[in-house]
């Protein structure tokens, strides 16, 4: 399998203070990658990084086989890479619609236009006038994810797409992953549910204090060492 | 009559305040930063204009050719080159750079132009009116400049909640750090927007050249007419910024004709009683 | 028994205590100026005092409670028109109508901060101005003081001041030199007691301080008033060594505020060293190119725009990043004394 991105000894600073300590990672092309760890652990930290909102070594962080660590976060979605970010973030001042076309202002072009979007996220183009922070969270999710996907990148990063959501609407979000895969759009979701992450993932990583405590396919990861990864027992 | 004729002549400045507020509203839109030298940017326009018109031997109003694209230019420089690095969470840094900016401005007209009162030469429109019976008569330049104000803000508001351009302006304004993981540019936007802006003021700074006469002093004053607007109509809010400029033409057309010495202070006094009883401005933009 | 260490809070260092020295002796120069001065000096040195005097109030609003006016000079120019109209109409002595000015200043300054304070940031600042400009056009329409041409101070009351030129201006010297340091003296007490440390907070963050029980809002008014008395003081002394005014030089926003904001900035907000630092660069630019006039200007302000961009916290912050000096001890640091045994 051809490795799509690549972190090699990956470090990240808020300040003096250090988040991260040499994160080796990799996801390959096509696959399903699912990071998990509790608070703190230093995942959204990481998903920065990549995405270059926190600025890094070139060579620390490698895509598509070139280095990518020091571009901008603005430079960083135009080689093919785009977040869906913790919290959502819809623009508030943006209609469903205008938030989905900021996600397209890397002008890249694909599978995912707003037709796209639209057959997989239906709910949205009936609300698609509305502002977009009106929606109900699983809605605003939706957006959320469809703006990551209208840059049609080939790696999306998703940050905790289930945070605050209803069992049964988190089940709905996750079944989109599958669409998004068949599409050629390698998927990193950041999870802190771990049976979610463990069911669509092929494989996990867990961190614990800014470094990697575990990795593994979910079928040969078991319940005792994932606890001990996750909570450092 | 008189006062009739009073109200009406105010609201038609009212026009020309609206256009010197709708730039200070735009920046502040998009990116927080209040521009003390904002009004020195429109007096900056009008002897441009000047200069414009005595090299080339043309009419004021053709001079917007070359004032508009001269002004948006300085616009995108100054935001790129300065403003963009004045801005975070601390209010001075803007504050403080615009402040000197100002005084730069004032200071470099003063040494090119003179402490001279100065007018833009535009002919027969200076004075031509349309009567509208019983003594009443419009200005045609009043009316171009309401006119003017009227497009112009309705250009904005279409630039603002139709294109992309405009989009990506509420998207950065809403969370920069988001818009700038979709490929926007955060420096590139917040200059687009100044250019936008200024090119804004280079129209408003003409046509107070032909209005009325300008020297290198009158700037700040400028800058208070259009904060007035501003807050009076309501932050955010475009249109809002037309009625706060009509309610200080009003205001200062009602204080003159009581007392030529009152025309100013009556359209402050006019803010300031919309400030106690109307704190957000008579029409605050409604959250959606 | 152990030896347990006995701890103070100190504000004191070592370069305070030298600060102090300094101070001194350039307080008895200051004090002693007029017998070895000429009188342009005396002049340069009034116009220094009460620039500084100025600043240091300008950055107690704002570098200390983030109040960031530009509408300062509304308080000169009502300090320097009541000392006219006090001692032009009311024959009060123009001495003790300095005091009576600031107390005009700070009852004038309760109804602006009710409409000022009701706007935020930036759009406080051009409100604070927006009031002054009020009073400027307010005062053009008084004839009896003179209307937009302004008025002199009349002969009789410039020579009630002293008897005699030289007496009048040693005088007025001597109470510029006293209101700078009374100026100082106050940001510094201030500074050092507990509505400092509210402040400090407030600056720093306001719905955390307001979450400990700091009442905002009256902090700031008091601070706000208290400042606009002392600037009115200030103004009344401007009028009174000048002896001439008129609404354009009282509601200068040039001369009492963007001047005053690029001396504290180019100094060092935040930092009562700051100002200091600031006048005397102020000062000798201005001095150096004065004969330049406009171009003067335009230095000066360019020269405000890079310190800010390049040196937020002025030329004082560039030196106490490369040394630990303080001549205003404001901190507070715990020192050991002498271990003294417990037993």
């Amino acid at each position: 399998m051809t490795p799509l991105l690549e972190t090699r000894a990956l470090e990240a600073f808020y300040g003096d203070f250090q988040a991260l300590f040499g994160i080796d990672f990799t996801v390959g092309e096509g696959e399903t990658v699912a990071i998990i760890g509790s608070n703190g652990a230093g995942k959204s930290t990481f998903l920065k990084s990549i995405t270059g909102v926190l600025s890094n070594k070139a060579d620390a962080i490698r895509f598509k086989n070139e280095p990518i660590g020091s571009l901008a976060a603005n430079h960083v979605v135009r080689r093919g890479i785009a977040m869906v970010p913790e919290g959502r973030r819809l623009f508030p001042s943006l209609s469903v619609e205008e938030n989905l076309q900021m996600g397209a202002m890397s002008k890249r072009s694909g599978h995912w236009t707003l037709e796209t979007v639209y057959r997989l996220f239906p709910v949205l183009k009936e609300r698609r006038y509305s502002p977009g922070t009106a929606l109900s969270g699983g809605q605003q999710q939706m957006v959320a994810i469809g703006r990551g996907l209208m840059a049609n990148p080939d790696l999306l990063l998703c940050d905790e797409i289930s945070l605050g959501l209803a069992p049964i609407i988190i089940k709905d979000i996750y079944a989109a992953i599958p669409s998004i895969t068949s599409e050629g759009t390698t998927v990193a979701v950041v999870e802190q549910d771990i049976n979610q992450a463990l069911a669509v993932a092929d494989r996990v990583y867990c961190f614990q204090e800014g470094r990697v405590s575990l990795e593994g396919t979910p079928d040969t990861l078991t319940r005792e060492q994932i606890s001990a990864a996750y909570f450092g027992l | 009559m008189d006062w009739v004729n009073a109200i009406v002549q105010g609201i038609f400045v009212g026009g020309l305040y609206a256009l010197f507020a709708t730039g200070l509203s735009l920046i502040f839109g998009v990116m927080r930063l209040v521009n003390i030298a904002h009004g020195d940017l429109i007096i900056l326009a009008a002897f441009l204009s000047l200069a414009v018109v005595d090299g080339l031997n043309i009419h004021p109003l053709v001079s917007l050719v070359i004032v508009v694209p001269v002004m948006a230019a300085f616009g995108y420089a100054l935001q790129r080159g300065i403003l963009n690095f004045t801005l975070g969470k601390d209010i001075l840094p803007p504050l403080l750079v615009t402040f000197g900016l100002s005084v730069i401005i004032q200071n470099a007209l003063l040494e090119t132009f003179s402490a001279d009162s100065q007018r833009l030469q535009a002919g027969a429109i200076e004075t031509a009116s349309i009567p509208i019976g019983q003594g009443l008569a419009i200005g045609v330049l009043p009316l171009i400049i309401f006119v003017t104000a009227i497009v112009v803000i309705g250009g904005l508001q279409f630039v603002f909640y139709q294109t992309t351009l405009g989009r990506v302006f509420r998207a950065t304004s809403d969370d920069a750090v988001t818009a700038r993981t979709m490929g926007i540019d955060k420096s590139h936007v917040f200059a687009l927007a100044m250019a936008l802006a200024l090119a804004v003021v280079a129209i408003a700074g003409v046509l107070m050249g032909i209005r009325t006469n300008f020297d290198p002093a009158v700037g700040p004053a400028r800058l208070l007419f259009a904060f007035e607007a501003v807050i009076m109509g309501g932050l955010g809010n475009l249109w809002g910024t037309l009625a706060g400029g009509i309610i200080l033409g009003v205001a200062q057309a009602i204080g003159a004709q009581i007392n030529p010495g009152w025309q100013i202070l009556a359209g402050h006094i006019a803010f300031l009683i919309v400030l106690v009883i109307r704190p957000n401005g008579l029409f605050p933009r409604i959250q959606g | 028994m152990a030896d347990i260490p006995a701890y103070a809070v100190s504000r004191a260092t070592r370069s305070s205590r030298i600060g102090m020295a300094i101070g001194l002796i350039v307080l008895i120069i200051l004090a002693t100026a007029p017998w070895w001065a000429g009188r342009a000096d005396l002049r340069l040195l009034i116009e220094i005092f009460y620039y500084l005097a100025l600043a240091q109030l300008w950055n107690l609003l704002a570098g200390y409670t983030g109040l960031v006016s530009v509408g300062q000079q509304a308080f000169v120019g009502l300090g320097g028109y009541t000392l006219f109209a006090l001692a032009a109409f009311g024959g009060v002595n123009p001495l003790a109508a300095i005091a009576l000015a600031g107390v005009v200043a700070a009852i004038f300054a309760l109804p602006t901060a009710f409409l000022v304070f009701r706007l935020r940031g930036a759009y406080f600042a051009i409100g604070t101005w927006v009031v002054a400009e009020v009073y400027r056009l307010g005062f053009a329409q008084v004839s009896a003081l003179g209307g937009g041409s302004g008025m002199s101070l009349p002969a009789d009351v410039v020579r009630s001041i002293a008897d005699g030129r030289q007496a009048r201006e040693w005088l007025v010297y001597w109470v510029a030199l006293i209101i700078v340091l009374a100026a100082m003296a106050i940001v510094y007490a201030l500074l050092r007691s507990r509505q400092g440390l509210a402040l400090t907070a407030i600056r720093d963050s306001e719905p955390a301080s307001e979450s400990l029980g700091v009442n905002t809002y009256r902090t700031k008014l008091v601070i706000y008033i208290a400042v606009a008395f002392a600037t009115g003081l200030v103004g009344a002394l401007i009028f009174l060594q000048k002896l001439r005014i008129s609404p354009d030089a009282a509601f200068s926003v040039n001369d009492w505020t963007a001047f005053v904001i690029f001396i504290v900035v180019i100094g060092g907000i935040g930092r009562i060293e700051g100002p200091i630092i600031g006048v005397i660069v102020f000062f000798v630019l201005r001095e150096l190119f004065v004969d330049f006039g406009a171009w003067y200007l335009m230095l000066l302000g360019a020269v405000a725009v890079v310190i800010m961009l390049l040196a937020p916290r002025g030329l004082w912050g560039l030196l106490t990043d490369r040394w630990d000096i303080q001549l205003f001890p404001v901190r507070r640091a715990l020192v050991v004394k002498e271990t003294k045994d417990s037993g």
